[in-house]
């Protein structure tokens, strides 16, 4: 298939950036996204030009690498997977492709469709682990029983990759459901819970300085999410969040 | 708690709480205004109760005054810093593929109620100030002294139909806003059940019928006066 790019190029976070049109042609429809911009990148090589830059690593939708917001949406039009797993059968020959970088005050441009999501890591060096200290009479985890339903819960909670697409598709740039997953992961487990309170809170108040915006519900997260993580995971960050002051 | 309502969940927390208090206000005010239509002297008991109730008027009034501007104001700060929160906006955005309209333009809903209660407010709620605190009048009366005063305040009110005309928009901004406030003030809140079907089913009849009945007085008052 043919189709037509619109890219948005930007050489620096210093510089400006402006959307650039570009031709790609037998592009086969069996190709990944990422497949298609490597054919595109080649061409621009031979050409003499400067290749786009992207996101990516695995390329098996598990590491949250690729961003990228296309025709619209983060990832692409397809549902529950990352850019990588993006295949181009899901556009039609001649068609227009808008490709942006997934955009937020708190995810600034790199270059080109590359952005800086270091905010996450942030966020989870506030509190997003359990410390395991190894007294020499720790107790073996699998020793402590767990429901099932808890358990899978946390387990949903702990497939979120931090790739940004909440943050890329939510019209206030919130990173809500990303904080929510990764506070329920532990709220959830006995081991989470002694460090519950100071987790939630040191959490929320790195999401807060980083520049995010405030979750209002629209609910784009939930179904932009490539690992499907649910709206009840921001519930559940709020309730501790509420505990966790009430305690205070 | 003080740092707990500056952060972005305690603000969420407080929204939603202001709501809550804005959807039970709206439920009772229904309950009320269609006395209107079955019965005028229920009508006029009940808000002569409602007007002069010491309660009522020096508790529940400046809450709801408070509540009402708290909303409002919040929700004008909210947005500000949400739009800051994007300051490079997207050269082609699909909200439409992952949320609704509604929830994705509480603002303008929320601005299409603020000016419908400025108009309601001059219609009703400073001459009613005005008649019991500045002139002093709590009788209730009319002129002549012939009975209550409210109902034929209400239906006076309903004779003009750009009157009528503003106030059918104005509810129904107000049914888009509660379509997706009233989930979202419990999903705020941090509710499990949200998650349910029946609350869920219960939020989008709240959404429809509240509003649809207050079309259904203003119509009726126009129609028939």
């Amino acid at each position: 298939m043919n189709l037509t790019l619109k890219i948005w190029r930007q050489p620096n976070a210093q510089t400006k950036g402006k959307m650039v049109d570009y031709k790609v042609t037998e592009i086969s429809e069996h190709m990944s996204f990422l497949e298609m911009m490597d054919v595109l990148n080649e061409q621009l090589i031979n050409k003499g030009e400067e290749p786009v830059a992207f996101d990516h690593d695995c390329r098996e939708g598990i590491c949250g690498m690729c961003s990228m917001f296309i025709n619209g949406e983060a990832h692409g039009p397809d549902r529950g997977v990352t850019t990588c797993q993006l295949h181009m059968r899901m556009f039609k020959d001649g068609d227009t492709i808008t490709i942006e970088p997934f955009r937020a005050k708190a995810f600034p441009v790199i270059k080109d469709l590359v952005v800086d999501r270091s905010s996450f890591d942030r966020i989870q060096h506030a509190g997003g682990y359990i410390s395991v200290n190894t007294s020499g009479n720790t107790q073996d985890a699998n020793a402590i029983p767990i429901s099932k339903h808890a358990a899978d819960e946390a387990m949903d909670a702990a497939t979120c990759i931090g790739c940004g697409a909440c943050v890329a598709s939510c019209k206030n740039a919130s990173a809500m459901l990303f904080v929510g997953a990764k506070v329920s992961q532990y709220a959830l487990l006995p081991q989470g819970r002694i460090e519950a309170v100071d987790r939630v809170k040191n959490m929320v108040a790195q999401m807060d300085l980083e520049g995010f915006g405030n979750c209002s519900n629209t609910g784009a997260c939930e179904i932009e999410c490539p690992k499907g993580i649910s709206l009840e995971n921001i519930a559940r960050m709020n309730r501790e969040y509420l505990m966790a002051n009430v305690k205070d | 708690m003080g740092r707990f309502f500056k952060s972005s969940i305690g603000r969420k927390y407080a929204m939603a709480l202001s709501a809550f208090f804005l959807m039970f206000f709206l439920l009772q005010h229904f309950a009320i205004n269609i006395l209107s239509v079955f019965s005028p002297d229920a009508f006029n008991e009940a808000s002569h109760f409602m007007g002069t109730f010491w309660a009522v008027q020096y508790v529940l009034q400046p809450i709801l005054i408070f509540g009402v501007v708290y909303h409002f104001v919040m929700g004008f700060i909210l947005e500000a810093k949400n739009r800051g929160a994007r300051v490079k906006k997207y050269a082609k955005n699909n909200g439409a593929a992952n949320s609704s309209w509604m929830s994705r333009n509480m603002i303008y809903s929320g601005l299409a109620i603020l000016a419908f209660l400025v108009l309601h407010f001059i219609d009703f709620w400073i001459p009613e100030i005005n008649t019991k605190y500045i002139q002093g009048d709590m009788s209730g009366l009319l002129g002549d002294g012939d009975g209550f005063r409210y109902y034929e305040e209400l239906v006076h009110k309903f004779v003009n139909p750009l009157r009528v005309g503003a106030y059918v928009a104005a509810f129904i901004f107000l049914s888009l806003h509660l379509m997706h406030g009233f989930s979202s003030a419990f999903q705020s809140a941090g509710a499990t059940s949200m998650r349910k079907e029946k609350l869920q089913l219960f939020g989008k009849a709240y959404a429809i019928l509240i509003p649809l009945g207050f079309i259904f007085i203003a119509l009726f008052h126009h129609f028939n006066h």
